[in-house]
């Protein structure tokens, strides 16, 4: 067996509580990983994997700070170095490739500037022959035309590049260990595939160890040997990956894994308990027990500990119990109901473009870049269609359309056979506004941070409807009631909401003018898994209830295959393939389609 | 609100906060109660004792026309600080709201108006404001208009800017797509969130605006004597000043306290809405 490139021996790391008691982010942890041997950490956003992962580098955020535990990387303990040596020990012997490459490249300095600064600082190659090197490793990343690329500024670059640009940088140290946190969540499928291949080619070339963060545990399956599944600071599950996503033990794993969407799977999603519940860290007994479905009495009393089971480590009590209580589950994707063959949304030959007229009128109209090219679909009611395509394929710009805000545009769009939606947002009467409405990407944005929930809610209900202050409070009720929230958020601003909380009252607010159809743009993209799932099961219920007809756009082909009837695949502006989801998945005929279903993971 | 208590509150824990906010209420309430608390009358003349210095009966000495110092400054303020406080709501209101317009609305009227603004920016405020006294005459009126509009024009680029940062959100494309009015939008939706910019601005520019209103009576144009004020009592005894310092220094203090107690104020906002902050680098 090799040495231990990282030793961790129980490891905790918090801040002080306002009671003056510790609170720890990441709570007694053991790891070890040997040369060239490649481990992922798993868990929601909140459980400190992040935070584990900077403390690696000696890194903790201000106001944290160990507060028990031994950290060994190739013998050295990142924490106890001086300036000096934590400046060649970060990016020498161990390299971060960060979340988002965008933002961590430097945008004022030409690529090539910032690739000689890394070389100057982890190297001790002369001047002379770090342009070659530069070359090299750009080669090893698989960016073409790198004398091009040298040239350009860190925007001038695709997200896939970037992130190639940030891996070349951190491996320009030779370092030993690479730790990458989230390194391809913002990226779309098929380029977020061929990096992550690259990344195990070069584990398996360099025999470079990497220690890899992601909630996404499919990404973590398809580069790491060992994955750790963490929960509220703790490591839940600890061994192999592919042992562990067949055949996940503790309860918290199989939730996880329960909640991402599958392809070619009928996708059976059992609602977490409480998903609104936060992780607390201060329970004397399971941090997983006022979530799990498997509680026993021995769990909320007693701590429990990383135990060897099999093939792993797991850290559960009740692994017997679960192991005899757990049927196999194959729950069957219910046959939609028609409920009548009447189109609700019927949308011909829509073309979109960017006009790039300045405001002097003499200016030439040659820009003229069409977006979405002569797309035409109908939607029966009570039906969903997935729009699927990857960013930049015109998917958003269908619904700004839709929705009355993009100004230039050729085609017909009817909704109800009585409104033309052809007419701008300004012009379009109460009825027709209230029939149609929008849920946003990214409810953060969405939502006015001054802006209390009520507030928000009532709204609509005072353009729409002419209603009494009564009315209005017991209408709210509803709505918080029909999105499963209780109704003292009411009082809330957003900032004091979780994630999956705010998207709720998005949809609340979309659904107060009680709309025939609702747009959703990529409305679980910006989610964590598990609230993803339960965002997903609301939508369901919320069809089923109220007969709604969705246009949901996403580039997840798997939320997609969860909710929507038809799905039709945008690319570069043209629907390449339509039809019933069934039968795109199952047999796709355009090679676009076939690529993008291969490249899910 | 609890969201304004607690940034009053934030405001008094620092220091500056402190005095900033006790020196510009001193100067409010003193504007309001003067005319009762002041010991003499301030037009009463004493020949007799012209330019005489500080005594245990005149704290201020008297000036050039033996009037009590301390009365009239005292009684300095008011005029100024009248003109000021509904000269600056004025700019406030009709520069917030063109600004926002201008932001919102985006192409050719943005273009439009801002370099109409910048029009306006490039003629000095001081003689604009001597054209207009000269047409129009000096009542409290006309310099509030005139410097509620001339210190406006400032106003609008900086709600324009926030304005800005703000349009391209979703929650404003979301209030777009339900029908909402342009200004229902600007006013519910985007004037909550550039209002901590926009309350510093205002003690900004009402601290430029008082030094403003000072010059123009100290040039002789703000206020018609006999008029207790302060730009005009340093004007009157500027000449004398080696000889009877007091009548200037008093009025001075004043002005000046005034003066540093709102930039005090405006900084200690700044700094409790988090307007000034530095954002730092995360790794």
């Amino acid at each position: 067996m090799s040495l231990p490139l990282l030793k961790i021996d129980g490891l905790s790391i918090g801040y002080e509580g306002a009671d003056g008691v510790a609170v720890p982010i990441v709570n007694q942890v053991d790891l070890q990983l040997e040369e060239g041997s490649t481990l992922g950490l798993v868990g929601e956003s909140g459980c400190g994997k992040s935070t584990l992962l900077l403390a690696l580098m000696g890194y903790y955020d201000s106001g944290l700070a160990r507060l028990a535990g031994k950290v060994a990387l190739l013998g050295k303990d990142p924490g106890a170095l001086n300036e000096a040596d934590l400046q060649l020990f970060r990016g020498g012997d161990v390299a971060l490739i960060p979340q988002n490459a965008g933002q961590a490249l430097t945008p004022t300095l030409k690529i090539e500037a910032q690739m000689l600064e890394a070389l100057r600082l982890h190297t001790p190659l002369p001047a002379a022959s770090r342009q070659d090197r530069i070359l090299q490793l750009f080669d090893r990343v698989q960016l073409p035309d790198p004398a091009n690329l040298l040239g350009r500024y860190p925007h001038e670059l695709s997200g896939g590049q970037q992130q190639r640009v940030a891996l070349a940088m951190a491996l320009a140290g030779n370092p030993k260990v690479l730790l990458l946190d989230e390194p391809t969540t913002g990226l779309d499928v098929t380029t977020q595939q061929a990096v992550l291949a690259l990344l195990s080619e070069i584990a398996l070339e360099s025999q470079t160890a990497m220690v890899f963060v992601s909630h996404d545990i499919g990404v973590i399956g398809a580069v790491c040997e060992r994955v750790a599944v963490m929960y509220a600071g703790e490591i839940v599950e600890l061994g192999a990956c592919n042992q562990i996503l067949q055949h996940p033990r503790h309860p918290y794993t199989q939730a996880l894994l329960s909640s991402i969407p599958k392809l070619g799977q009928a996708w059976a999603f059992k609602a977490p308990t409480s998903i609104q519940q936060g992780q607390d860290r201060r329970l004397s007994g399971c941090a997983y027990a006022p979530r799990c479905e498997y509680v026993g009495p021995t769990c909320l009393k007693q701590k429990p500990r990383l135990t060897r089971d099999q093939d792993r480590e797991v850290k559960c009590v009740q692994l017997s119990e679960i192991a005899r209580m757990v049927a196999p589950a194959g729950g069957h994707k219910g046959e939609s109901k028609m409920v009548g063959q009447e189109y609700v949304l019927s949308v011909n030959n829509l073309s979109v473009s960017y006009d790039h007229t300045g405001w002097w009128p003499f200016a030439s109209r040659q820009e003229r870049k069409l977006t979405v090219r002569e797309v035409s679909f109908d939607i029966v009611r009570g039906q969903t269609l997935g729009l699927v395509g990857e960013s930049g394929s015109g998917k958003s710009s269908i619904l700004r359309t839709l929705i009355g805000l993009q100004k230039s545009f050729e085609g017909e769009a009817q909704l109800l056979d009585k409104f033309d939606l052809t007419t701008p947002v300004a012009h379009r009467s109460k009825a027709c506004l209230s029939k149609i409405q929008m849920v946003f990407q990214n409810p953060d944005a969405s939502l006015n941070p001054r802006q209390s929930i009520f507030a928000a809610l009532a709204r609509p209900l005072r353009i729409y409807f002419r209603l009494s202050e009564p009315e209005i409070r017991a209408e709210v009720e509803r709505l918080m009631a029909a999105v499963q929230l209780p109704m003292e958020y009411s009082a809330r601003y957003p900032g004091q909401l979780s994630g999956g909380e705010r998207q709720r009252v998005a949809i609340a607010r979309a659904l107060a003018s009680k709309p025939d159809v609702l747009l959703c743009d990529e409305i679980t993209s910006a989610l964590d898994v598990s609230v993803q799932a339960s965002i997903i099961q609301l939508l369901k219920d919320l069809k089923d209830a109220q007969g709604l007809t969705l246009l949901f756009v996403s580039h997840d082909l798997p939320v997609v295959m969860a909710l929507a009837d038809d799905v039709a695949i945008l690319q570069r502006g043209q629907i390449c393939e339509s039809g019933r989801v069934e039968q795109i998945f199952n047999a796709p005929e355009h090679p676009y389609t076939q690529s993008l279903i291969k490249a899910v993971l | 609100m609890s969201g304004a208590e607690q940034t009053m509150r934030l405001v008094l824990r620092s220091t500056s906060g402190k005095v900033g906010v006790a020196l510009v209420i001193f100067h409010i309430v003193l504007a309001i109660v003067s005319p009762w608390v002041v010991p003499y009358d301030f037009n009463a003349q004493s020949e007799v004792l012209e330019h005489m210095g500080p005594s245990l009966a005149h704290w201020g000495g008297l000036d050039t026309l033996g009037r009590d110092v301390f009365t009239r400054t005292l009684l300095g303020g008011r005029e100024a600080l009248l003109v000021t406080i509904f000269g600056t709501a004025i700019a406030m209101v009709w520069g917030s709201l063109f600004g926002m317009f201008s932001g919102f609305k985006g192409g050719r009227t943005d273009e439009f108006m801002m370099r109409a603004v910048d029009t306006f920016l490039a003629i000095p405020f001081m003689i604009l404001l001597l054209l207009v006294i000269a047409s129009f005459g000096n009542s409290v009126i006309v310099l509030m208009l005139t410097l509620g509009f001339l210190y406006g024009i400032g106003v609008i680029r900086l709600a324009r800017a926030a304005t800005l940062g703000e349009v391209t959100k979703d929650y404003v494309l979301a209030a777009q797509a339900r029908g909402e009015s342009v200004w229902v939008i600007l006013l519910a939706e985007i004037l909550p969130n550039i209002r901590d910019a926009l309350m510093v601005e205002a003690a900004m520019r009402w601290s430029w605006m008082l030094l403003a209103f000072s010059a123009l009576s100290f040039l002789g144009f703000g206020v018609t004597p006999p008029t207790p004020d302060w730009g005009l009592m340093i004007a009157n005894a500027r000449i004398y000043m080696p000889l009877a310092p007091w009548p200037v220094l008093l009025p001075m203090i004043a002005l000046s306290s005034l003066i540093i107690g709102i930039n005090l104020m405006a900084d200690a906002l700044a700094k409790s809405l988090g307007l000034d902050r530095v954002q730092r680098m995360p790794l």
